[in-house]
C-alpha cells in the first residue's frame, strides 16, 4: 500500500493509560477522538511537573518561579507557532478553546462597528460591518463557526450567507463567485468538517475571498490535530483550533492571525495583562498577543499543549495523516458491509478524515450508542453541534466514529460486529 | 452494563408498536419539547373533558426510550382523571430521578415500571421524561384554555 502507516500504534497506545480501561468487562475502544482526544503521559507529566515545580503567575514578578512560568508559557507559544508554520510567535493568541477564538474575531468586528462614538482607537475599516455588508460561512459548520457570525450579523445589520453542501458531502462551489462577492467582508469556513469528515479544499475559496478583498479564516479544530497545517501555505488571515482535540488538555485554544491583522483588531476581553497603561478615564492596550489575553491565562494547559505538539511532531504529521487515511478507508469499507447503514458524508477516502457519521436504518443513534457502550465502544451520538448539516441530510442525529493516532483496525472490527448486535436488539 | 435491564421487552414493544401515536382533534393544549443535546422532539396534545384526560395524541422523533415512554404515557393517562394523571406524572418523574434505587409501583405505573432500569443511566433519563414534560406543559395550557367551574380564572 502506498500510504502505509508509519506509526507504531502499539507503542503509541502504551503512552495512553486510559486505553487500558475496561468498560464493564470489555476493553475500551475509544472511537470519539473528534469530540476530544485522549492524552499521553507525556502531556499529563509535563503539566504535573510544571505545577509541582514551577507554578507561578506569568509576566508579573521577578522571582524564579515567575520567570520559569513565563518562559514555559511563552515557550509553548513558540512551539505552537512553529507547529503551524507561523512566521512570528506573536501571531499565536492563547484562548480557552476554538469557540472563544472565533468569538474573539467576531467581536473584533462588532467592537469596530459600534456606532455610538466610542469606536475603538484605530478601528480598521476592514472590521466595520453594517447593512449591505456580507459574511460568508458554509452549511457544514460546527455551531462554533456559525452562531458567532450569525449573531454578529443580527447585531450589525450585515447579511449572513453560506456555501451549500453537495449530496456527496462536499462544499458546493458552483456558486462561489456569487456567494463571495464585492460585499463580502469576511469568509470563515470549516477546514475539516466535524460531522461529515470532509477535508475541504481551501485554495479556491481563499483565492476568491482575496479577489474581492475579504478577510478569510478557517475553523481548523478538526484539521490541526490530524493533518499537516501550514498557515503560510494556506494563505489565510486567521485560523482557530483547540488543545484538547490534539492530545492536549481542555481549557486552552488558539487563534492564529497575521500580525498586521492582530494589530488592527480591537480587543475582545479587557482587563488585566492586556494593557499598556491605564488611567481612571482611558486605557491603551498592549501589543498582540497580550492585547487578546486578558486575565491570568491557562499556564499549565499551555505547557500541556506544548507537550502535545512535541508528541505529534515526533510522530510526524505526515505519518499521522497517512495512518488516518488508512483508517478512514478501512472504516468506510467495513461500515458499508453493515445492513441498513448509510454513511452521511463522503463515501470514498479521498479528501476525507477518519471521522465517519452514519445512520442505521430504524435505530436511533442514542440506542446505537448505548448498545455500543455495553460492548466497551465509545462513539458520539447526536447532532454533533452541526444541526444545519443534519437538516441538509434529513436526519435529526447521527452516530459518529472517529479515529486518531492510537486507533487500531481491530477496534473498527469491534465496532462493526457490535453494530450487528445493535440490529439484533432493535430488529 | 446490563443492556437487558435498560431495553426491557416492554420498552422495545412500545417502541416498535407505539400506542396512540398521531396528532388528533379536538385538543385544548399542545406542547412542543426538544432535547437540545440530541435533537429528540415531541409535539403532544391534550384533550380534557370535564375532569378527565379524554385523549393524548402525539408525534415524535427520537430514540427507543423517548418513543416508548410517550407510548406508555398515552396508555397510563388516557381516560384517567386529571388528578390521577398528575399523580402518575409525579410518580414517574420520581422513579426516573431515583438513580435505580426505586422499582416503581406496578399498581399505578403499570408498564412504566419497566423504565426503572433507565434511571441508572443519567444520559437517558431526559429521553424518558421528554414526553412527560410535554404532557405536563400541554395540560397546563389546556387548563388555562378551559373555563373552570371554579370560575374567575379566565384571562
Amino acid at each position: 500500500m502506498e500510504a502505509a502507516s508509519k506509526l507504531d500504534v502499539e507503542s503509541i497506545r502504551a503512552d495512553f493509560p486510559i486505553l487500558q480501561r475496561k468498560i464493564g468487562d470489555k476493553p475500551l475502544a475509544y472511537l470519539d477522538s473528534a469530540a476530544t482526544s485522549q492524552k499521553p503521559v507525556q502531556v499529563t507529566d509535563a503539566m504535573r511537573r510544571f505545577t509541582d515545580h514551577s507554578n507561578a503567575n506569568i509576566s508579573r514578578s521577578v522571582h524564579t518561579l515567575a520567570s520559569e512560568a513565563t518562559e514555559a508559557y511563552e515557550g509553548a507559544r513558540a512551539k505552537v507557532a512553529n507547529f503551524i508554520g507561523a512566521i512570528s510567535h506573536d501571531e499565536v493568541v492563547f484562548t480557552k478553546n476554538s469557540t472563544e477564538s472565533i468569538n474573539l474575531v467576531a467581536y473584533a468586528f462588532q467592537n469596530a462597528s459600534v456606532q455610538n462614538g466610542t469606536v475603538e482607537r484605530g478601528a480598521d475599516p476592514r472590521f466595520r460591518l453594517g447593512p449591505g455588508d456580507e459574511v460568508v460561512v458554509t452549511e457544514m459548520e460546527h455551531h462554533a463557526n456559525l452562531v458567532p457570525w450569525q449573531q454578529l450579523c443580527l447585531r450589525t445589520g450585515a447579511t449572513l450567507r453560506w456555501i451549500g453542501i453537495t449530496d456527496t458531502g462536499r462544499l458546493d462551489l458552483a456558486h462561489l463567485d456569487e456567494v463571495v462577492n464585492e460585499r463580502t467582508k469576511v469568509v470563515s469556513f470549516v477546514h475539516v468538517a466535524n460531522l461529515l469528515g470532509t477535508v475541504n479544499p481551501t485554495s479556491q475559496i481563499v483565492a476568491r475571498a482575496k479577489e474581492v478583498g475579504a478577510l478569510v479564516g478557517l475553523d481548523s479544530s478538526q484539521a490541526v490535530p490530524h493533518i499537516p497545517v501550514d498557515v503560510t501555505e494556506l494563505g489565510v488571515d486567521f485560523i482557530v483550533f483547540t488543545g484538547h482535540k490534539m492530545l492536549g488538555p481542555t481549557g486552552i485554544g488558539v487563534l492564529w492571525a497575521k500580525a498586521e491583522l492582530l494589530d488592527a483588531m480591537p480587543p475582545f476581553l479587557t482587563g488585566g495583562s492586556m494593557i499598556e497603561t491605564v488611567t481612571m478615564e482611558r486605557t491603551t492596550f498592549a501589543k498582540a498577543p497580550a492585547k487578546f489575553e486578558a486575565g491570568t491565562p491557562p499556564v499549565a494547559e499551555a505547557v500541556g499543549l506544548a507537550a502535545a505538539v512535541d508528541y505529534l511532531s515526533s510522530l510526524g504529521m505526515d505519518n499521522v495523516r497517512a495512518h488516518e487515511k488508512e483508517l478512514a478507508a478501512y472504516m468506510l469499507e467495513r461500515l458499508e458491509t453493515v445492513d441498513g447503514l448509510t454513511v452521511i458524508g463522503p463515501r470514498v477516502p479521498i479528501g476525507r478524515a477518519s471521522t465517519v457519521s452514519f445512520e442505521l436504518d430504524g435505530v436511533h443513534p442514542h440506542d446505537v450508542g448505548q448498545v455500543l457502550d455495553s460492548e466497551g465502544i465509545a462513539v458520539r451520538v447526536g447532532h454533533h453541534c452541526a444541526k444545519p448539516t443534519c437538516v441538509r441530510f434529513g436526519v435529526t442525529a447521527t452516530t459518529r466514529a472517529s479515529a486518531y493516532v492510537y486507533t487500531t483496525t481491530e477496534e473498527i472490527d469491534r465496532l462493526v460486529s457490535a453494530l450487528e448486535q445493535v440490529r439484533k436488539v432493535f430488529a | 452494563m446490563d443492556l437487558d435491564e435498560l431495553y426491557q421487552e416492554v420498552i422495545l414493544d412500545h417502541y416498535k408498536r407505539p400506542r396512540g401515536v398521531g396528532l388528533r382533534e379536538p385538543y385544548e393544549g399542545e406542547s412542543h419539547q426538544v432535547n437540545p443535546t440530541c435533537g429528540d422532539e415531541i409535539t403532544l396534545r391534550v384533550h380534557v373533558e370535564g375532569d378527565t384526560v379524554a385523549d393524548v395524541s402525539y408525534e415524535n422523533a427520537g430514540c427507543s426510550i423517548s418513543k416508548a415512554s410517550a407510548s406508555v404515557l398515552y396508555e397510563l393517562v388516557k381516560g384517567a382523571s386529571v388528578e390521577d394523571a398528575l399523580k402518575r406524572l409525579g410518580e414517574f418523574t420520581e422513579l426516573m430521578n431515583s438513580k435505580g434505587r426505586e422499582e416503581g409501583d406496578e399498581e399505578t405505573l403499570e408498564d412504566a415500571v419497566a423504565f426503572s432500569g433507565v434511571s441508572k443511566y443519567p444520559m437517558r433519563v431526559k429521553c424518558a421524561l421528554l414526553g412527560w414534560m410535554a404532557f405536563k406543559d400541554a395540560l397546563v395550557r389546556a387548563e388555562a384554555a378551559i373555563p373552570t367551574s371554579g370560575g374567575g380564572s379566565e384571562q
